[in-house]
């Protein structure tokens, strides 16, 4: 439009009122294209669009106009909507559990740590990428672990069992999606492998957790283990659960690898063993690169199917995000308040699992428009 | 992880205890043997498990503290064995989990809201040192309805939880009495909070710690009574595993700690006062002045002092979490004996 606009004018009807209709005759043509290009598709925008005018002014008058948000107790939600005093007052446990508040820093920088090693390590061009993913890979944990567990260099000692909310959905997503990638990147190719053996292990490993559901496995690592153990050895409830998370994903990503190295052609495999290079290096420079190209964007949908079902750890007493919304909404000074609590942890989870599928989206255009050169 | 290599030692310390076992009773009475008393005192900390969260019994209070009548019996067992309350490493589990997680010894002792039953106790393997709270189905009816008995319920629609026994007691009750309550289903408390709200029953019915809880979410909680009777029993109360009595006996004697301070009248705040100059023989020797009630659980004299200075005794714990400023539950059962309850601590001597 200002395009127009800016063109000299010339002898005729006003430039701007010739524009101003042709946009309009463009949204009309949207309009119907998009919109009411059949009498069914024409019911249903017009059926949308009631439902909408219904619900919409009803929620924005209980989640903001009506909504308190200031104050430190139930009472001071006088107003008919939202109580978001309590999310406010509880935000601090939604986010790092009992984590001692003291300490909380801790956290916050553990997580700056993960944006700094995480930003270089996902962006395309960064020089030494592959540097980055592996610090992000070992590097990282090392010092997040050290600095969350406490213990050493004058950081006092936190034991997992205060920790919760927020914090430990990242944590375990991110020890799953490190430990899994690995271990499934073996077992892809041990299944692809010409040794019985190997393949058959492989085989049955893969199959054998994606045989049994989370849950069970969740209770088994909870539950069982423990009476295995030869008594008075116990193994940390969270990084029982963490394994059993690991062993689980790895079998899925695992089929995500396979899916992928199947997916490179075998002639690039035999131009490089024609040059005369060996397993491993054809392997790594020259399979995998390729295969991990296809197989990203079913990483990161599997890495968004992990971020959900962390919240699954809730059933073996484990306290995320969800479990501390549950846990807070039975303290009696704030009965009464379930959905302010599920609407504000479906918001975490959302924004977090929308920015992991905008960024897996923005990786497939950036491969397309590679491939299309 | 966290491993931890004092099996070997405790069990060679056990079969020790057992071969000398007697002789060393009848020369020392101090020396009592307790597994898992020196399992705490080495790990300097109580491994309580407890509900997941649930009103009254264990919940967290804003800044995620944990809070409840049984936190509070975790953090006098801290306070009478460790010395400090606040010693207590709080393990949160689910229903399912519970026992099989005591068997497994993670934790030193389950206090969850659980039902005390003949099979948990012969059939799991597990002892019931105290019952902490005493309870059974409750009902809360809208004031205005003008009802004070259960039986005047006759005619009355009550909100129910669906797939518990809380139906079935209904059911055998309406038989029982022969009258005619009506129940109307849910399948989540909070559908049925809102149900009783919106005026689709006359009133709630669930165990008396969940009906609290009830009554505290509705707009106006003064509008709704508790009916004095309950039907069915629940004495809820502590689980240890068995083969340890000397364990047993502490968490046992804690709990009557808690009622007698009660019953002496001792405080958080008057203690101290009291244990100045105590002249009543009962109070000197429940304060360890005099006397070795402390020595013979395997503990110091002063436990019992550190329980009700730190945590509080019985009353006080109740007002905080179930009474007056917690969910207004009236004591009912839980009240000492000589008030009409079922509370009544057993005699030190």
């Amino acid at each position: 439009m200002s395009e127009v606009s800016t063109v000299a004018p010339v002898a005729g009807p006003d430039p701007r009122a010739t524009s101003a209709s042709a946009s309009l005759r463009r949204m009309a043509r949207w309009l119907r294209r998009n919109l009411f290009n059949s009498p069914g598709n024409s019911f249903l925008t017009v059926a949308a669009l009631v439902f909408l005018a219904l619900v919409l002014p009803a929620a924005w008058e209980w989640a903001v106009s009506q909504a308190d948000l200031w104050g430190d107790s139930k009472g001071a939600c006088i107003d008919q909507g939202a109580c978001w005093v309590f999310v406010r007052v509880r935000l601090p446990v939604f986010i790092f559990g009992q984590y001692p508040p003291s300490q909380q820093w801790r956290v916050l920088l553990a997580f700056a740590l993960l944006v700094g090693f995480a930003v270089p390590a996902l962006r395309d061009g960064t020089p030494h990428r592959a540097l980055w993913v592996v610090l992000l890979l070992t590097l990282f944990p090392l010092l997040a672990g050290l600095l969350l567990v406490g213990g050493v260099a004058g950081l006092p000692f936190v034991d997992t069992t205060l920790w919760g909310g927020l914090m430990l959905d990242v944590v375990i997503s991110f020890v799953t999606m490190a430990g899994s990638l690995p271990l499934g990147v073996l077992l892809a190719y041990g299944r692809r492998s010409q040794l019985a053996g190997i393949r058959t292990v492989s085989i049955a490993f893969i199959e054998l957790w994606r045989g049994v559901p989370l849950l069970t496995v969740l209770f088994m690592a909870a539950v069982l283990l423990p009476l295995f153990l030869p008594s008075g050895v116990t193994v940390d409830r969270l990084l029982r659960a963490m394994g059993a998370l690991v062993l689980f994903n790895a079998a899925y990503m695992a089929e995500v690898v396979r899916g992928g190295l199947q997916g490179v052609d075998v002639e690039q495999e035999e131009a490089a063993q024609s040059l005369g290079i060996g397993w491993l290096q054809t392997q790594t420079l020259v399979v995998l690169p390729q295969a991990m190209r296809i197989i990203v964007p079913g990483i990161i949908n599997t890495a968004v199917d992990f971020f959900k079902d962390t919240t699954l750890v809730t059933i073996v007493g484990l306290s995320d995000l969800l479990g501390a919304v549950n846990q807070a909404l039975k303290d009696p000074a704030w009965l009464g308040l379930a959905p302010e609590g599920y609407v504000f942890a479906a918001v975490v989870f959302f924004v977090c699992c929308f920015a992991m599928s905008a960024y897996g989206r923005s990786f497939e255009r950036r491969l397309a428009r590679g491939q299309g050169r | 992880m966290r491993l931890k290599f004092g099996s070997r030692l405790t069990l060679g310390g056990a079969i020790f205890a057992a071969a000398f076992g007697f002789c060393a009773q009848a020369f020392a009475q101090s020396t009592v043997k307790s597994p898992t008393l020196d399992a705490i005192k080495k790990r300097g900390e109580l491994s309580c498990g407890i509900d997941t969260g649930i009103p009254g019994y264990a919940y967290q209070d804003s800044s995620g503290k944990w809070q409840g009548l049984d936190v509070a019996f975790c953090r006098a067992i801290a306070a009478a064995v460790l010395g400090d309350s606040e010693k207590v490493k709080f393990t949160g589990l689910t229903s399912k989990v519970r026992f099989t997680v005591l068997a497994s010894g993670e934790i030193d002792v389950l206090i969850r809201d659980s039902e005390l039953t003949f099979a948990r106790n012969t059939q799991l393997g597990l002892a019931e040192p105290a019952v902490n709270f005493y309870t059974g189905q409750t009902f809360m009816v809208r004031k205005s309805l003008g009802v004070s008995h259960v039986k005047e319920l006759n005619g009355a629609t009550i909100c129910v939880e669906t797939g518990t026994t809380l139906e079935t007691n209904i059911a055998d009750y309406n038989r029982a009495n022969n009258i005619k309550i009506g129940t109307l289903l849910f399948e989540r408390p909070e559908e049925a909070f809102a149900a009783v709200e919106a005026g689709r029953c006359d009133g709630y019915t669930d165990d008396g710690g969940s009906v609290a809880a009830a009554r505290s979410t509705m707009k106006n909680p003064n509008d709704w009574v508790f009916l004095p009777e309950t039907i069915g029993r629940e004495p809820l109360g502590p689980y240890v595993r068995q083969g340890d009595e000397a364990w047993f006996n502490i968490v046992k004697w804690t709990h009557f700690a808690m009622l007698e301070g009660e019953v002496l009248g001792l405080t958080r705040d008057n203690i101290d006062e009291a244990k100045k100059n105590p002249t009543n023989p009962d109070l000197r020797k429940f304060l360890g002045v005099e006397g070795d009630l402390g020595k013979f659980l395997g503990l110091d004299n002063d436990w019992s002092y550190r329980v009700i200075k730190q945590v509080g005794n019985y009353a006080e714990v109740y007002e905080a979490t179930f009474g007056a400023k917690g969910l207004g539950f009236p004591r009912g059962m839980n009240n000492l004996w000589t008030n009409g309850g079922l509370m009544m601590p057993y005699p030190w001597y």
